[in-house]
């Protein structure tokens, strides 16, 4: 009686309907993503046996990987390019929200909003082939300058870094519009005629005012587009055409095609390091810049 | 005060915003160093018309000036002008300090000369030790009176206040409505108050221009607003006013003979008849204070009617009483100071009312 008096009052507290409503996703995450990290990480620690694992401690992954100069490298391209595709995405993602909140009328927001989501409505397989077409020998941008006359050879603007920028850049560019939006919404527009009527320009009010309380929008755009481009691997392949790979590339042909999976668990624990790392500087700059300054 | 420079002029001033006029033909003078408001209900243009002086909204036609030169093409960052915004736009991501010194950026000095000025400014406001504080970490109060630092500190030739006040509670309001007054004497600006809370601005200002549908009903200081309304709006604005119909019987020199309902023959001097009648009708109007309820034995000094009290309702300091006076179906409100001594009267009783003829004004 006492037992089930209690079973009663516990299922009628909030805490306990709080768990009921969040352990459906919960238990996805747990079995669907907690499950398979805790794998690959424990895979990353095994010894590589000819088409098994063998179950034995090692660090020998680990010291493998990173004197690997092929895996620097390809570390190093990863970082440069998702970091070339966040300043880009950034750069054109600030002016693009800037306008959006400050020029469009109210009535209008919602409508610049969903046409910016529209590319959303393919799939990313096909956007990153678009590039393709429009960047390839026989591209939309090679006819177009062979018929005005300007070229005779094609100009080679597939297979290399930049290409690879210009796709996840347009991409991306949605993801960082809106946070960067969201927070330049929040700013109270009569701070921006305090700053005038105390003697600043448009331009400096926007240096002193706007920007450092638009700075959390745009930390968290920057790790919207870095943390997901560094991992990419479609665009690399299709755009990169096998000959520029980036991190997930080298993780996918260590597992399938060598299928050495401790080693390509290394390879994935270290990237996920190095994201980590990159990340937890960003979100200590956004405390910084949130935080008042002395 | 009468010799006073003009510090602002408005010259027939339009403001549309698209098809809606928002401001009527503004003409008006604001002196250096008054203490000057805009009153009116919310949408008259008041506020409007504080930003067209801070260079936040552009004249349809017309002309602003303020200390004798022209303001079309001058930007706001470029006028002799200061704000206190409604919601005070206190920048979230600076402290007390680098709010109040945010405009010193373009002025000369060292940066020990501009430390300096932010501490003077915050301790005129009362927020010495402040300056060190996050902006967001203040009370209303407070981020009132950096606001008002912020601005004072770059010594403008006009402060300008939109209603300043509105988002403190009453006590707060007082107190700062007293601190306001004490600080615009000691730095001698112009300040330009928008409120809509006629006892504020009966408070605080040298003279008052009352706004209503984008245009100035009356200009006039404090006293001449309450005593000589000049229309049956602004009477009904300002403070509580009664209202009785009549009937001009002639005028005869500087005498308006009246017959007033309730009231009888009354004889007044053309003077008091200042006021406008928005609807045609004729009618007088006098404050519940200028009538006086008449105790057991007491004689009126001048005229006295009798009625009958419909209500009371007691104040503590004061009790209003609202008496049908005998011949008229409207009921007038007459406030009495509660002395000592002297018993609230119940609803339902006999009295009898004295007044004065001089206290009264006519709208025709």
């Amino acid at each position: 009686m006492a037992k089930a008096n209690r079973w009663r009052r516990m299922t009628r507290t909030e805490a306990f309907s709080g768990y009921m409503l969040v352990s459906p996703t919960a238990l996805y995450a747990l079995l669907l993503l907690a499950a398979p990290l805790a794998t690959i990480v424990a895979f990353s620690f095994f010894k590589d046996g000819y088409l098994t694992v063998i179950h034995e401690f090692t660090l020998q992954n680990y010291i493998d990987t990173w004197s690997d100069e092929v895996f620097r490298a390809i570390l190093t391209r990863s970082l440069f390019v998702s970091g070339m595709v966040t300043l880009t995405t950034v750069l054109i993602a600030f002016p693009i929200a800037y306008y959006i909140s400050f020029n469009v009328s109210p009535a209008m927001k919602s409508r610049w909003l969903f046409l910016i989501t529209i590319p959303f409505w393919t799939s990313y397989l096909i956007r990153v082939f678009l590039w393709k077409v429009i960047l390839g020998f026989n591209g939309v941008i090679n006819s177009s300058l062979d018929i005005v006359g300007l070229i005779d050879q094609p100009l080679n603007m597939l297979n290399n870094v930049q290409a690879i920028v210009v796709t996840l850049a347009h991409a991306y560019a949605p993801f960082a519009i809106l946070p960067i939006f969201v927070a330049l919404e929040k700013i109270d527009r009569s701070l921006l005629e305090a700053g005038q009527d105390l003697g600043e320009s448009r331009l400096m009010t926007f240096w002193r005012v706007t920007l450092p309380l638009a700075m959390p929008g745009v930390v968290a755009a920057v790790l919207i587009v870095f943390i997901p481009t560094i991992g990419d691997y479609v665009t690399p392949q299709l755009i990169g055409g096998g000959k520029v790979p980036m991190v997930a590339n080298l993780i996918q042909a260590r597992m399938l095609d060598l299928d050495n999976k401790p080693m390509g668990s290394a390879i994935a624990v270290s990237a996920m390091a190095i994201v980590t790392l990159v990340s937890l500087v960003f979100l200590f700059l956004n405390r910084r810049f949130l935080r008042v300054q002395k | 005060m009468t010799t006073r420079p003009t510090m602002i002029e408005f010259q027939d001033v339009h403001k549309y915003y698209g098809d809606y006029h928002a401001l009527r033909g503004i003409n008006a003078t604001i002196k250096a160093g008054e203490f000057f408001s805009l009153l009116g209900p919310s949408g008259c243009g008041k506020t409007t018309l504080l930003r067209t002086i801070a260079g936040f909204e552009d004249i349809s036609s017309g002309a602003v000036m303020i200390d004798g030169k022209h303001m079309e093409h001058v930007p706001a960052n470029q006028r002799p002008t200061n704000m206190v915004f409604q919601s005070y736009a206190i920048f979230p991501h600076l402290t007390v300090e680098q709010n109040v010194g945010f405009g010193l950026r373009r002025e000369a000095g060292t940066t020990e000369e501009k430390a300096r000025r932010v501490e003077e400014a915050l301790e005129m406001v009362n927020l010495k030790g402040y300056g060190r504080r996050a902006a967001h970490a203040l009370s209303g109060g407070q981020r009132q009176r950096v606001a008002l630092a912020r601005a004072l500190i770059l010594k403008p030739k006009v402060l300008l206040l939109d209603e300043p006040l509105s988002a403190l509670d009453k006590k707060m309001r007082e107190q700062m409505q007293v601190e306001l007054i004490k600080l615009q004497r000691q730095v001698g600006i112009t300040f330009v108050l928008v409120t809509h809370d006629q006892e504020e601005a009966l408070v605080m200002s040298d003279r008052i221009a009352v706004m209503f549908e984008g245009e100035i009903l009356q200009l006039a200081e404090p006293e001449v607003l309450y005593r000589r309304p000049n229309s049956r709006q602004v009477a009904e604005f300002i403070g509580v006013m009664n209202f009785l119909p009549a009937f001009v019987l002639g005028e005869a020199g500087d005498t308006v003979q009246l017959e007033v309902a309730g009231l009888g023959r009354v004889d007044i001097e053309a003077a008091q008849s200042t006021g406008r009648a928005t609807d045609g009708t004729v009618s007088v109007g006098f404050r519940p204070e200028t009538l006086t309820i008449l105790y057991d034995g007491q004689k009126a000094m001048d005229r006295e009617t009798p009625g009958t009290i419909e209500e009371v309702v007691y104040y503590g300091d004061m009790t209003y009483y609202d008496v049908r006076l005998d011949g008229v179906e409207k009921v007038v409100r007459i406030s009495m100071r509660n002395v000592f001594g002297r018993p609230v009267l119940e609803y339902g009783s006999r009295t009898r009312v004295a007044w004065s003829a001089g206290a009264l004004v006519l709208f025709r």
